[in-house]
C-alpha cells in the first residue's frame, strides 16, 4: 500500500451532481489506491449513494472527472464500468430468486451464443468462489440460501465479470454479526488477491474493522481521507455528523418495580416442524429496559407479532399491567396501554403517502381528540402533531408534509412521537434505530431511555447486538424460539452473547441465569 | 417546486389542473393530425364539437345528460380503487341497478313522487351495492381476486337482466319481452326533468350530490380514512388494527351502490324503462376514474371532459362528417395522454424525492429473503 508510484484505482475530482432542489454531490474528491479497502463514510443523505452511482456509470455527473488506473474515463451506463473492471455489490441484491448460483453469476455476462453450457460454467463459478474461500454450491437456486449467502453470490459475480475495483453499498445492512465477520475475511481475501475494495457505510465500527483508510463525507462534500489507524471511532463521528456526538448511550442504572408485561408459556406453531416460538415466557418491568437479541428468523417476528396482536399464539398468554390480552386485536391492546414501534416504517409503521396528520392519527383515529363520532377532526389531529412535531424534533415543513418526503431519520421520530403521545405503560420497539444515522440513533436511544425513566416498561427487539448491550438493563438471548439467555447489562461480553445465538455452548450448560 | 412544497394541497391541485389542460390539448393536437390524415378538416371537426357541446341551451343539457353517468361510474371506480381494489364490475353493477330500480318503477305502486323516486333509486343502488359487495366478500375471505370475480358476475349480471326483461314476462307482469325491456316506468316514479323542454333530469344533481358526500365521507370521516389506509397500506392498516377485510367489502358495496344509482339514473331519467342492451358505460367509467385521479372533484371535471367529447362528437359525426371511429380515436387519444402525463409527474415527483437526500427509502429491505 506504501506503493505510491502506482496510479488510483479510481480518482474523482470535483464531481458535481445536482438534482432539481437538492445538490446532492457539491465538488467531491475521492481517490482509492490499488489494493486497498477504502471505506466511505457518510450519514444517510450525504450523497453516498449518488457518488458512487456516479462512478458505476447510473448516474451522469454535471461536472467533474473520473480517472480509472490513471486513465481518464466517461461511463455512458454500468456496462461502461464493468468493461473498465469495476463491479458494484448492490445493498439490495440484484438476484433471481428462481435461478441457481451459477445462472445468477452469468446474468449479464452470458454472451451471445445460443447455447449455455452449464457444466463448464457450473465449473468456472465453483472455481472462482473456492479462490476465495466462498465456499458456495453452483447448482444451488438462490432463493434457498440464506442472506449472507446470496451476497456472496453477488460477489462472484462481481469477480466474474472481470471486477477488480469492487464498490460494496452498505454490505452488512442485511447481515447477522456472525456474517459480518465472515464477510470480513471474504474481503481481506480479496484484497490479498490484489481487488480494491470500496466499502461504503455509516457504521463507524464497520470503518474500523476493515478498512485501510477512510474517506468521510457531509452534505455532499468531502470532509478527509485518513488512514483509518490514525482515527478513532470518535473522531470520525464528529467529522461525519458535523458536532460532537455521544457514542455511549447515558444510561444510569434503572430502577425497576411492577411487573407490566408479561408473556406465559408462548407457544405459536412454525411453517417447519419446529415451533417459531417454544414455551416462550418473559417479563418486562416498570422502569426497565429488557433487549432481545438473537439471529434474525429465531422468533423475534412472531413473538413481536403475538404481543401486538397481529398473531394469536397456540397456547400461552401475554398480559399487560396484570390484564390478559392474549388474542385481543391491536386496537384493544393500545387501549390496554402498548405502544409499537414497528421494525419495518414503510409497510407498517407509516402511510407513506399519508401526511404527518394523518400518520399520527393511525392507530388512534377512533380516539378523542382526532375523531368525534365517526368524524375526523383534522384540526385537533394537526394540532397534535405540530406538538409530536415539536417534542421530538421532527424536522419538516409542516404538519401536512407527506411522509414519504421525510428523512428516515424523521420518519422515525414521528413514529415514535405517536405512539409516546398515547402515554402508554408498555412500549415495544422493534429495530428501532434501523437505518438510521449516527444523530438519528443517538436521539432514538436518549428517548428510549427518557420512557424508561418516566415508569414505561420497554421490550427492544434488535438484531443489533451493540443496540441491546447499549440499551438494556436486563439481555435476553433468543434462540430457536426459545430464551436461552438472560443476564443483568454489564454481565456478559458480545463474543459470550454472539455463541449463544448461534446455539452454540447450549448442549454443555444449561441455560444461564445471572439474574435469579 | 417552491410552490408545491408550501402550499402542498393548492400547489398540487393546480398542478393537476395544469397537466390535465396540457394533456387534452395534447390529444386534440394529435387527433387533429388523424383527421387531417383522414381528409377533412380539423378545424370544421373541432368548431362542431364545441357546438355541439355547448352551442346553446339545448346542446349544454345534453353535454350534462351525458356527463351525469360517467361522473357517478368514475366515483364508484374511484372508491374502489382508494381502497386498491380494481372494479371491472360497474357495467353488471349498473345493469343489476338500473333493472331493479325500472322494476320497482314499472310496478307502479302508486306512491307520491316524493315517495317513489327515492324509493326506486334506492332500490337500484342498494341492489347494484350488493352485487359490489360479493367480489368484496370473495377477497376478504378467500384472497380471490376481484378482478377476475368482477368480470364473471358482469356477465351474470347480463344473463339476469336478459331473463328477467324477457323470460321472467311469463310469470311478471312488469316487464315487455317484446321490447326486451321493462314496462314504462310511472310517471311518478320518473326522476323530473330539472331544465324544461330538453332532457336534463334530476340524475345530474344526483351525480354531483354523489360526488361532494363520496368527497366528505373519504376525507372526513374515520370511515373514508379506513378505506384510504387500507388501499394504500395493508401492513400499516393491519398495525393500526383496521379489519381489512370488511373495509374492502364496505368500500366495493359503496362502489356498487353508486354504479347502481348510475343504472338507475339512466332508466328513471333518461330512458324510461330498462333495456337489455349495453352502455358500455360501465367500461367508460374506469377512465373516468383515472383521469380524475380517483379523487371525486376531479372525477366531476373529468366525467364533464368526457360528457363533452360524447355529446360534441355526436355533432362532429353530424356537422362535419367525421367518421365515428375516428370520434372513438379523439376520447382514446385524451384518456391515453391524461394518464401517460400523470405517470410522468409521478415519474417526476419519485426522481425528486430520491434525489431529495432520502436515500433512506432503501434502507428498508423488501426483499423477501428470510422469514
Amino acid at each position: 500500500m506504501t506503493d505510491s508510484a502506482r496510479p488510483n484505482a479510481v480518482e474523482m475530482r470535483g464531481i458535481v451532481k445536482r438534482f432539481p432542489g437538492v445538490v446532492a454531490n457539491d465538488g467531491i474528491t475521492f481517490a482509492v489506491r490499488q489494493g486497498e479497502i477504502h471505506a466511505l463514510l457518510g450519514e444517510n443523505g450525504a450523497g453516498k449513494s449518488t457518488l458512487m452511482n456516479v462512478l458505476f456509470g447510473i448516474l451522469s455527473p454535471d461536472e467533474g472527472e473520473i480517472f480509472v488506473n490513471g486513465q481518464p474515463a466517461q461511463f455512458h451506463g454500468p456496462r461502461d464500468a464493468v468493461n473498465a473492471g469495476l463491479a458494484m455489490v448492490h445493498q439490495h441484491f440484484m438476484l433471481v430468486h428462481r435461478f441457481t448460483v451459477a445462472e445468477n453469476v452469468i446474468l449479464g455476462s452470458e454472451g451471445s451464443g445460443i447455447r449455455l453450457d452449464r457444466d463448464s460454467t457450473e465449473q468456472r463459478v465453483s472455481q472462482l468462489a473456492n479462490e476465495f474461500g466462498l465456499r458456495l454450491d453452483p447448482k444451488e437456486v438462490v432463493e434457498n440460501l440464506p442472506v449472507g449467502m446470496q451476497q456472496r453470490v453477488e460477489i462472484v459475480r462481481a469477480l466474474y465479470q472481470g471486477g477488480r475495483t469492487l464498490i460494496l453499498d452498505e454490505p452488512t445492512a442485511l447481515l447477522t454479526p456472525q456474517e459480518v465477520d465472515e464477510l470480513y475475511v471474504i474481503l481481506e481475501r480479496l484484497r490479498s488477491g490484489g481487488s480494491t475494495i470500496i466499502f461504503i457505510t455509516h457504521k463507524l465500527r464497520e470503518v474500523a474493522a476493515i478498512s485501510d483508510r477512510v474517506t468521510v463525507i457531509r452534505r455532499g462534500k468531502t470532509v478527509d481521507t485518513l488512514n483509518t489507524a490514525d482515527t478513532t471511532a470518535s473522531q470520525l463521528a464528529e467529522l461525519m455528523v458535523g458536532r460532537k456526538v455521544s457514542l455511549q448511550v447515558d444510561r444510569p442504572v434503572g430502577n425497576p418495580e411492577g411487573v407490566l408485561l408479561e408473556a406465559k408459556h408462548l407457544r405459536l406453531r412454525g411453517r417447519g416442524a419446529l415451533d417459531a416460538l417454544d414455551d416462550l415466557s418473559l417479563t418486562v418491568r416498570a422502569g426497565e429496559i429488557v433487549g432481545i437479541c438473537g439471529v434474525e428468523g429465531n422468533g423475534q417476528t412472531e413473538l413481536v407479532e403475538a404481543i401486538a396482536g397481529l398473531r394469536k399464539p397456540d397456547e400461552g398468554t401475554i398480559e399487560i399491567a396484570g390484564r390478559d390480552v392474549t388474542g385481543k386485536n391491536p386496537v384493544d391492546l393500545r387501549r390496554a396501554g402498548l405502544s409499537y414501534i414497528p421494525e419495518d416504517r414503510h409497510n407498517r409503521g407509516l402511510v407513506l403517502d399519508f401526511s404527518l396528520t394523518e400518520n399520527v392519527m393511525l392507530g388512534n383515529i377512533d380516539e378523542r381528540p382526532f375523531s368525534r363520532n365517526g368524524l375526523v377532526d383534522y384540526g385537533e389531529g394537526e394540532a397534535v402533531t405540530e406538538q409530536c412535531m415539536k417534542l421530538y424534533d421532527v424536522r419538516a415543513p409542516g404538519a401536512d408534509t407527506i411522509a414519504r418526503n421525510l428523512s428516515g431519520g424523521n420518519q422515525q421520530k414521528l413514529i415514535i412521537a405517536r405512539e409516546m403521545y398515547r402515554d402508554p405503560s408498555v412500549v415495544l420497539a422493534v429495530q428501532p434505530t434501523r437505518g438510521l444515522d449516527v444523530g438519528a440513533i443517538e436521539f432514538v436511544h436518549k428517548q428510549l431511555v427518557a420512557q424508561r425513566d418516566a415508569g414505561k416498561a420497554i421490550l427492544v427487539v434488535s438484531f443489533e447486538l451493540d443496540e441491546i448491550i447499549d440499551l438494556s438493563d436486563r439481555i435476553l438471548v433468543l434462540y430457536q424460539g426459545r430464551i436461552v439467555g438472560e443476564f443483568a447489562s454489564g454481565t456478559v461480553d458480545r463474543a459470550t452473547l454472539g455463541l449463544l445465538m448461534g446455539g452454540r455452548g447450549l448442549d454443555e450448560r444449561e441455560p444461564i441465569n445471572a439474574v435469579a | 417546486m417552491l410552490l408545491r412544497k408550501h402550499f402542498a394541497g393548492v400547489g398540487k391541485l393546480a398542478s393537476t389542473v395544469i397537466t390535465s389542460f396540457l394533456a387534452v390539448l395534447i390529444a386534440l393536437a394529435v387527433g387533429a393530425i388523424l383527421i387531417a390524415i383522414s381528409n377533412q378538416n380539423p378545424v370544421d371537426a373541432y368548431r362542431a364539437l364545441i357546438d355541439g357541446a355547448f352551442g346553446g341551451r339545448r346542446a349544454i343539457a345534453e353535454t350534462l345528460v351525458a356527463t351525469t353517468p360517467m361522473i357517478l361510474g368514475g366515483l364508484a371506480f374511484a372508491v374502489a380503487a382508494r381502497a386498491s381494489m380494481f372494479n371491472i364490475g360497474i357495467e353488471g353493477q349498473l345493469v343489476i341497478g338500473s333493472l331493479c330500480g325500472a322494476l320497482v318503477g314499472a310496478a307502479d305502486l302508486g306512491l307520491s313522487k316524493w315517495l317513489y323516486v327515492p324509493l326506486a333509486m334506492l332500490v337500484g343502488g342498494v341492489a347494484g351495492g350488493i352485487w359490489g359487495a360479493i367480489p368484496g366478500v370473495m377477497k376478504a375471505k378467500s384472497g380471490a381476486s376481484e378482478v377476475i370475480s368482477t368480470i364473471m358476475l358482469n356477465y351474470l349480471a347480463f344473463r339476469i337482466s336478459i331473463y328477467m326483461v324477457t323470460s321472467a314476462g311469463a310469470w311478471l307482469s312488469w316487464v315487455d319481452p317484446q321490447l326486451q325491456a321493462t314496462k314504462k316506468i310511472a310517471p311518478n316514479a320518473r326522476l323530473p326533468i330539472i331544465l324544461d323542454r330538453t332532457r336534463l333530469h334530476a340524475g345530474f344533481l344526483v351525480a354531483i350530490a354523489a360526488a361532494l358526500i363520496l368527497w366528505y365521507v373519504l376525507f372526513r370521516t374515520t370511515f373514508g380514512y379506513k378505506i384510504r389506509t387500507v388501499g394504500l397500506s395493508r401492513g400499516a392498516a393491519e398495525y393500526a388494527g383496521i379489519a381489512w377485510g370488511s373495509t374492502i367489502t364496505k368500500a366495493m358495496f359503496l362502489s356498487g351502490l353508486l354504479a347502481g344509482l348510475m343504472g338507475a339514473s339512466e332508466s328513471l331519467g333518461l330512458l324510461g324503462r330498462h333495456y337489455d342492451n349495453r352502455s358500455g358505460y360501465g367500461f367508460t367509467a374506469i377512465a373516468v376514474g383515472l383521469v380524475g385521479r380517483n379523487h371525486p372533484i376531479g372525477v366531476i371535471f373529468a366525467g364533464l371532459l368526457f360528457g363533452v367529447l360524447r355529446s360534441g362528437s355526436n355533432a362532429m359525426q353530424a356537422q362535419a362528417g367525421t367518421s365515428k371511429e375516428l370520434v372513438l380515436i379523439l376520447q382514446a387519444l385524451v384518456i391515453l395522454s391524461v394518464s401517460a402525463l400523470a405517470s410522468l409527474e409521478y415519474l417526476r415527483e419519485r426522481r425528486a424525492r430520491t434525489a431529495a437526500a432520502t436515500p433512506t427509502a432503501a434502507a428498508q429491505p423488501a426483499t423477501g429473503v428470510t422469514a
